[in-house]
């Protein structure tokens, strides 16, 4: 028994060897024979120092720069290298709160094993003012050191909220993205987010070599490894600087939205959300994106493309449309008009006009019985089995003009808006239990339709295309940034081109028929121009009537089509069509006439803020 | 006999100066291992270097008590009230414990902090050698094997409870003691053979594992009918065409079947040879018992085919990052295998002779983490080379043999088992801690005893070691 228990010390001993070997083994293995871990403990030693890339430029139609470069500082602490120094005067030059310097370094101080060596942001985006005094007296706070960082500047203080802002990355952008890196900057909402990709540039980076305290050394084999940074390319956006700048400048204290597209193209001249953002804040969005997500105006909010309104009388124009290609009207179909339509209890206003009218003369009057009978006339076609049939038709047609669906812009976040379908009368009313006189209100553009003013100036562009329109974007066609090439095709709506001639000189009639024969639009007038327009109002819930125009000049070749939108200011002849007139004379004209001055003037300083709901919340907050 | 006055002359110096060296290396490796230039003192109490410096003198104390107050006889007849008032504090530590890198396995009274878990090895210890110490034990004996296996279970189970791999593995290492006292040697080779074959599986194929075990199998035939080269050669020249199986299946007519798997054709050949191997064993003239044999085969084959489920299921997703990363299955040098890929950079950085005390880039930058707990080799590794780790080794070795051999000489079966269980918690703690630096073991948080920084472990394996140190004087009585 003995012997087998000294037999059983015996084994464990040399099992314990056994193990002990293996272990040298593996050390003689690592420390003696694999170099590659040598070479690695090289790599660690030395130290990658991004250099980050110039972000690209983003320039307008015409090569001026609506977003450039400039340089702002950044102060670095290294808070190991740092001494006892004058709190104060690095207060002074920065406007600081001394407690709260001592409180950030309260926080180096406890975290100093895990910040060991290494650099930290101390303050961001320092003015070159006080960057220069800081350089002069830097000798008074070692440890802190000064890095320029680019940081964007605007041309203009116009597009706001079409450029979007740069800001640094969050770390959930940072999981879904492992191409960047904690620290990098990247381009949010509007035209910064989507040209992320040709703004960014590349990164590259410095490599130094430092000792065993950490101390930067050398620049490694004298810079040959180190990789420079590829600085991001140009975007040309469609927009026109100018252009866009006087939109805003007219839609300065209102509520509402102006886009203006070049027909032949389908691009984008100008795009004018209002209430918007002043540049300046946009540099510095960080400190100011509390007041700008709280503001009850949501000046962040493109009303251009995510505000589906209803369209009130323009929608005439393409119910007009429809009615010529189904056949039930003809360009000299005449209606009667009472002060409105009436059909036993059921009354659709309207003003006071010559009666009868025929189709363009409806137009130029913007006649809702005529709308109403042509409506019903679509609906109650005998050649569609039921309304449900003639509903979907009409349906169809209207979406072929693009409303009730995204357009597919180049733009992010854009919304489809609505059009109403034989399920929505169906859910309302019960199936089988509403007839064409129940959706009476679209024929005038009112009841369940939503559009945003991007559908409107695209409607505005292909009645200008006679017939078809490019699909509206942003972003310029250029070698170094190619456009999708569903941009350079003509969409057809399922209205024959011949019919348009009809409806647009109903539309020139509207505008340039002298005043006093009931035209609607003659304050949008301009000598020479032959603006053609068709004004709107829109009744909402909310307040005052919506004002709107779409328009679009010359008649012939034309080169601007224009849809302005405000919210709760009243007809669209008193405020829309002045302003879309305005914007049309200013770009084809390049100034605007002496003798529309006074217009000029009445709408820079007509202040409608106070009628929308916004405005009564932004009250009730103050008190 | 020696009075009991003279017998501290018999102390044994090897052990206490192994001991010496090893925590004077530490604390000056604790030092370099949170070296900040700014506030270079080693005795400074704001630094890692000071408080194991004030850990040192306690200890100290602890060890004059044990060396020269307390009556030997007094561990075993308190050892009860020890395993329970430790085994309080291990249930106590999972209701009360402050959570530290995931397991709760501290308690903080006041400023001060310690891990129960620590302690639990001395009282288990002394509590496994006080039951096999007993008159009559046998450990064929079930009862007494039962007793045994539940004294140990207790603590580990409470352990594995906060979770605690690391600690828990320890335990696993009474099994060397327990073979020492009688438990079959057959125990501890089918371990092995389980972590060869999960290990096999997970890095090749189940079919490279089947084809292992079927060379056991015949290996281990070979040692029943006392004809193992034989065997080899038989065994070798049946494996060597198998193993090709897969590569054959992967021809074009037979792509089918590989998708259907090739580890189920090897499995079919070996099952028809270990068939034929038993026909013969049965018709030859002096047959041998091959039941267990082929009992262990097919608990080995099932258990084989369950790897990837035990793997997926059963462990969590950081045990399998790690596993998977020391088996090269993955290559994640960023997460799961950060720590390990930095701490072989700085040992291997290290070369022969070391980059000098206290000029380690590596461990300078704070590359590895827990550079003063678990991972205090890297920066031995670094700073003093092969040569100090291999030093250290061999300290480690010195020590843990000369308590085995200590233990050996004693008539007093209690005392030789706690000296076993004291060599097994260093071995464990010493192989685990430093296999996982060096990548040949998955990364679990467990110390290197008397070098990493930790006041708790530091004074448990103190206690630990000169409790023996100074059982051992007894047989100079």
């Amino acid at each position: 028994m003995g012997e087998q228990y000294g037999n059983k010390h015996r084994i464990l001993v040399i099992g314990l060897i056994a193990v002990f070997m293996i272990l040298v083994f593996q050390l003689i293995n690592l420390q003696l024979i694999d170099e590659s871990y040598k070479i690695n403990a090289e790599n660690n030693a030395l130290r990658y120092q991004t250099r980050y890339p110039v972000r690209g430029l983003i320039l307008d139609r015409n090569g001026k720069v609506l977003v450039g470069n400039t340089n702002s500082y950044d102060i670095i602490v290294t808070p190991y290298d740092v001494k006892p120094f004058d709190t104060l005067a690095l207060c002074q030059i920065f406007t600081l709160d001394p407690t709260e310097v001592k409180e950030t370094f309260r926080y180096y101080r406890k975290y100093r094993t895990r910040i060991g060596y290494q650099s930290r942001v101390f303050l961001k985006n320092v003015s070159y003012a006080q960057y220069s005094l800081f350089i002069e007296k830097k000798h008074k706070f070692p440890g802190f050191s000064a890095t320029p960082r680019s940081i964007r500047s605007y041309g203009y203080n116009a597009g706001g909220n079409l450029l979007g802002y740069v800001t640094e990355a969050d770390p959930v952008f940072l999981k879904k993205h492992p191409e960047y890196s904690a620290g990098d900057y990247i381009g949010k909402t509007g035209l910064e987010e989507v040209c992320e990709a040709t703004l960014r540039g590349e990164k590259g980076y410095d490599i130094y070599l430092r000792d065993a305290n950490n101390r930067i050394q050398a620049h490694y084999e004298n810079g040959e490894y180190d990789k420079p940074a590829v600085p991001g390319k140009n975007v040309v956006s469609t927009i026109d600087a100018e252009l866009q700048h006087y939109g805003e400048h007219l839609m300065q204290n209102k509520v509402g939205s102006i886009v203006a597209i070049e027909p032949s193209s389908g691009e984008i001249l100008a795009m004018v959300s209002s209430p918007g953002i002043n540049v300046d804040i946009l540099a510095d969005i960080g400190a100011n994106y509390k007041s700008i997500s709280t503001d009850p105006f949501k000046p962040m909010y493109n009303r251009a493309v995510m505000s589906p309104q209803p369209p009130g009388s323009v929608f005439k124009l393409v119910n007009a449309l429809i009615g010529l290609q189904e056949g039930v009207i003809s360009e000299s179909t005449e209606f009667g008009c009472r002060n409105g339509y009436h059909v036993g209890n059921l009354t659709v206003g309207c003003h006071s006009h010559p009666s009868p009218v025929d189709l363009k003369e409806s137009i130029m009057m913007s006649c809702n019985a005529y709308y109403c009978y042509l409506l019903r006339e679509i609906l109650d076609n005998s050649k569609y089995n039921n309304i449900e049939q003639s509903f979907t038709k009409w349906r169809e047609y209207v979406q072929s003009f693009g409303f009730g669906l995204k357009l597919g812009s180049d733009f992010p976040s854009e919304k489809g808006g609505f059009v109403p379908s034989v399920e929505t009368y169906n859910k309302v009313h019960g199936k089988g239990r509403w007839k064409s006189l129940s959706v009476i209100s679209l024929s005038i553009g009112q009841g369940e339709l939503g559009c945003t003013p991007l559908h409107l100036a695209n409607l505005a562009a292909t009645l200008a295309n006679r017939g078809y329109y490019y699909i509206p974007h942003i972003i310029k066609d250029t070698d170094t940034l190619r456009i999708d090439d569903k941009y350079k095709e003509r969409h057809y709506t399922m209205v024959d081109t011949t019919y348009f001639k009809t409806v647009v000189d109903g539309m020139e009639m509207a505008v340039n028929t002298p005043p006093g024969r009931g035209a609607t639009a003659t304050i949008a007038a301009v000598d020479s121009l032959s603006i053609c327009g068709k004004t709107g109002t829109a009744q909402n819930p909310h307040g005052d009537d919506h004002s709107v125009f779409i328009c679009f000049a010359p008649k012939d070749n034309p080169k601007i089509a224009v849809a302005v939108y405000m919210e709760n200011a009243g007809f669209g002849a008193t405020w829309a069509a002045p302003t879309a007139s305005l914007l049309v004379e200013q770009y084809l004209n390049g100034e605007i006439s002496p003798k529309r001055k006074w217009l000029e003037d009445r709408i820079v300083n007509g202040f409608l803020l106070d009628k929308v709901p916004a405005w009564k919340r932004l009250q009730e907050r103050k008190q | 006999m020696t009075s009991e006055r003279n017998i501290y002359r018999k102390i044994d110096w090897i052990m206490v100066g192994c001991y010496l060296l090893l925590i004077i290396f530490g604390w000056v490796n604790i030092y370099a291992s949170s070296y900040e230039v700014e506030s270079a003192n080693i005795f400074s109490l704001h630094q890692r270097s000071g408080m194991q410096m004030l850990w040192i003198g306690i200890t100290t104390i602890a060890i004059a008590l044990i060396l020269f107050v307390i009556n030997p006889r007094f561990y075993f007849s308190f050892t009860w009230w020890f395993y329970l008032f430790v085994v309080l504090l291990l249930i106590a530590v999972l209701v009360v414990g402050k959570e530290v890198n995931g397991s709760k396995s501290w308690i903080a009274i006041g400023g001060f902090r310690f891990q129960p878990s620590e302690f639990s090895k001395i009282t288990t210890s002394l509590a496994l050698a006080s039951i096999i110490g007993r008159y009559n034990f046998k450990i064929s004996n079930l009862p007494d094997l039962a007793k045994v296996l539940i004294t140990i279970l207790i603590p580990a189970g409470l352990i594995i409870l906060e979770p605690d791999a690391g600690t828990m593995m320890v335990y696993c290492g009474f099994v060397f003691m327990l073979y020492r006292e009688g438990l079959t040697g057959w125990i501890i080779s089918f371990a092995l053979m389980i972590v060869l074959l999960f290990v096999l599986t997970l890095k090749f194929t189940p079919g490279t594992a089947i084809l292992v075990l079927l060379g056991i199998y015949g290996v281990m035939k070979g040692v029943l009918e006392k004809k193992v080269a034989e065997h080899v050669l038989l065994y070798g020249a049946i494996i060597t065409p198998l193993a090709f199986i897969p590569k054959l299946l992967k021809l074009e007519p037979l792509h089918k079947l590989y998708e259907f798997g090739p580890q189920y054709f090897i499995l079919f050949f070996c099952v028809v040879v270990i068939a034929v191997s038993l026909f013969l064993n049965k018709r030859s003239n002096r047959p041998v018992n091959l039941k267990y044999l082929v009992m262990t085969f097919v608990c080995s084959t099932l258990f084989i085919f369950s790897v990837q489920m035990i793997f997926d299921k059963v462990l969590k997703e950081h045990h399998r990052d790690r596993i998977e990363n020391l088996l090269g299955i993955t290559q994640d040098l960023k997460g799961a295998g950060y720590n390990v890929h930095q701490s072989k950079i700085a040992i291997g950085s290290g070369g022969f002779s070391g980059k000098g005390y206290l000029q380690g880039t590596q461990t300078k930058f704070k590359f590895v983490p827990e550079q003063s707990t678990d991972f205090i080799f890297c920066t031995i590794g670094e700073e003093w080379g092969f040569l100090g780790s291999l030093g250290l080794l061999a300290l480690f070795f010195t020590l843990i043999l000369r308590i085995i051999h200590n233990a050996e000489k004693h008539t007093d079966r209690s005392i030789r088992v706690y000296g076993y269980c004291v060599a097994c918690c260093l071995f464990m703690h010493v192989f685990i801690n430093i296999s996982m630096t060096i990548g040949l073991f998955p990364v679990v948080g467990i110390p290197l005893p008397f070098i990493s920084y930790g006041g708790t472990s530091f004074l448990s394996f103190s206690i630990l070691l000169f409790i023996f140190i100074r059982l051992d004087l007894e047989r100079w009585k």
